[in-house]
């Protein structure tokens, strides 16, 4: 069932004053899909993103995700609906330890939060699987530690944990190596890579290299335009997207 | 075993002196010292309840001390038609409260920041101003309450008993709320202060957690001025002068904000200096005013943040 469609997105038009940051884009995601978006700074792609999950409304257009338009739906019901969205600039609970950080994201799919209770990192329920996604992208270590001490490749580890803690359908990755160093992007690059048998994603990422390595399907972010839609080499080799933004990188 | 946390030492020996306290009253050999401590005791557990939205919400509220106007208010108007059982009064004098709180916070939370710092406070002046205009029940001159609550062989208008009474219920609210901010819904209204934009991402409807706390303080804050009206045997509208809702947050950030026993601490100090320095100057807030400052600059987590807990988010 590959090729069941996870996210459509038709027509979004998103306009700041007299900007068209968003213009007319179509969009798939299908289901265990890897769709990575690229595009110069200032594109659009976190405008797209915030778009998606929730945070901004569109001003037209219409975004399909579980059979359903959740275009006009707030931010906690798409999150509760699957659509988990890490942060291109780390958003995470900088005083809470990075054990309470993903428990929070459990606690988020477990139903309401009005339980007055027992105390809630008492509760396995929710640690357990915390931990869990701790440790799939290698964090559960320094669960202890509050994230505010945590150095920023682990915050960035944190960011996608918390992600993975949404049990989601659908990883809204923004820029997750964003502000890394080499060996730090190399290593998120191949725990993405162990993610992606397991989940749909749709990612926004600078690094080509990690792009080549990760997305089965491309698409091209210009001036809040998909300019071109298709396989890493067919994005490569498509002129227009030379011109516009990978010329200088890959000549 | 594990050794106790200096906050838990504190804790322990801040309800300690406040036990012991009604024996200096023998010493002085009046009733002088009871007589402040009790009100000491009840608006600890109004900033108690004021650091359930404020240190652990995040929701800097000037109006808070509305609710315990309301407290109050209920009592006195009860005892006026001549309504004096505690069982009667005190319930519904604490469901007033709440369902105050349920109104006001429904329209001030839609706001943030500096906004809801003013709608709280334009609310809190409201119930004041509505205070002022109840002519039938003394108006701007307030209304003297004859008779304590009657809780059959519960006597409240023996000192000492209302005092361990009062000692008792602020006891329970520390002990709730501390407990509170450690459950699924405690952890939600911390999350929602430390960073609402990934909680909504996460997938929380934040607004209805925060009403409910605020709607949970505005509850505890009733039954302060509940307590406080029994005290007094008398409310007038001053009781929620904005003046008041300010003392109680300076409370909190003196104690120590997110803490529980912090206000409690904040408290007891705020009324010490109170007490003392205004026996020096009648302006003695013009010493008060820069300590605070001083303590908001450099000790955030406030008095309480020199006895550390234990590291962890419980």
């Amino acid at each position: 069932m590959a090729d069941v469609t996870l996210l459509s997105v038709r027509k979004l038009v998103k306009r700041f004053g007299g900007l068209l940051a968003t213009d007319h884009v179509d969009l798939d995601v299908r289901a265990s899909e890897t769709h990575a978006l690229i595009g110069p700074n200032g594109a659009g792609k976190t405008t797209f993103i915030a778009q998606i999950q929730g945070e901004l409304s569109p001003d037209e257009g219409e975004i399909i995700f579980g059979g359903r338009n959740i275009a006009r739906d707030a931010a906690w019901r798409r999150a509760v609906q699957g659509l988990a969205r890490s942060f291109q600039i780390t958003s995470i609970f900088p005083q809470f330890t990075a054990l309470t950080n993903a428990v929070l994201a459990v606690q988020a799919q477990a139903g309401h939060s009005f339980r007055f209770g027992r105390p809630a990192l008492d509760d396995a329920a929710l640690t357990e699987p915390a931990h869990a996604a701790l440790s799939a992208i290698g964090l559960d270590h320094r669960a202890h530690v509050r994230a505010v001490a945590l150095s920023h490749g682990e915050q960035r580890q944190l960011e996608l944990a918390m992600a993975l803690a949404m049990r989601p359908k659908l990883l809204l990755l923004d820029e997750p190596m964003a502000g890394m160093g080499r060996q730090d992007t190399a290593r998120m690059t191949e725990i993405l890579r162990k993610l992606k048998t397991q989940y749909s994603m749709l990612l926004v990422e600078h690094d080509m290299s990690a792009v080549e390595a990760l997305a089965d399907r491309v698409s091209v972010l210009v001036a809040g335009r998909v300019v071109a839609s298709g396989s890493f080499a067919h994005i490569r080799a498509d002129a227009q997207v030379r011109a516009a933004y990978l010329g200088e990188k890959h000549r | 075993m594990r050794q106790p946390s200096p906050r838990f030492l504190l804790t322990c020996a801040l309800l300690l002196l406040l036990a012991l306290a009604p024996l200096s009253a023998t010493f002085v050999g009046n009733d002088y010292p009871l007589i402040v401590l009790t009100r000491v005791v009840i608006l600890a557990m109004a900033a108690v309840s004021l650091d359930l939205i404020l240190g652990y919400g995040g929701m800097v509220s000037l109006g808070h001390a509305a609710f315990l106007g309301i407290g109050a208010y209920a009592v006195g108007i009860m005892t006026a038609q001549d309504v004096t059982s505690g069982f009667l009064q005190w319930p519904l004098a604490i469901l007033a409260a709440a369902v105050a709180a349920l109104v006001i916070g429904a329209l001030s939370l839609r706001t943030r920041g500096v906004y809801f710092i003013l709608v709280t406070l334009a609310f809190a002046q409201m119930v004041y101003f509505l205070s002022v205009g109840l002519d039938a029940y003394g108006g701007e001159d307030g209304l003297v309450i004859p008779t304590r609550s009657q809780f059959g062989l519960l006597n409240l208008t023996n000192r000492t008993t209302f005092y361990f009474l009062c000692l008792a219920l602020l006891v329970a609210t520390i002990a709730l709320v501390a407990h509170l901010a450690r459950t699924r819904f405690g952890m939600v209204l911390r999350g929602a202060a430390m960073n609402e934009r990934r909680m909504r991402a996460l997938g929380f409807p934040v607004y209805r957690y925060r009403l409910a706390a605020f709607v949970i303080a505005g509850a505890l804050c009733g039954l302060a001025g509940i307590l406080l009206a029994n005290h007094s045997e008398f409310v007038s509208p001053s009781v929620m002068n904005w003046g008041r809702s300010a003392d109680l947050i300076i409370m909190v950030v003196l104690g120590g904000m997110g803490s529980a026993v912090g206000p409690l601490l904040g408290a007891m100090v705020f009324m010490l200096a109170e007490e003392t320095l205004s026996h020096v100057t009648t302006y003695w807030q013009l010493v008060f005013g820069p300590l605070i400052l001083i303590f908001v600059r450099f000790a955030r987590s406030g008095l309480v943040g020199l006895f550390p807990e234990r590291a962890g988010d419980g």
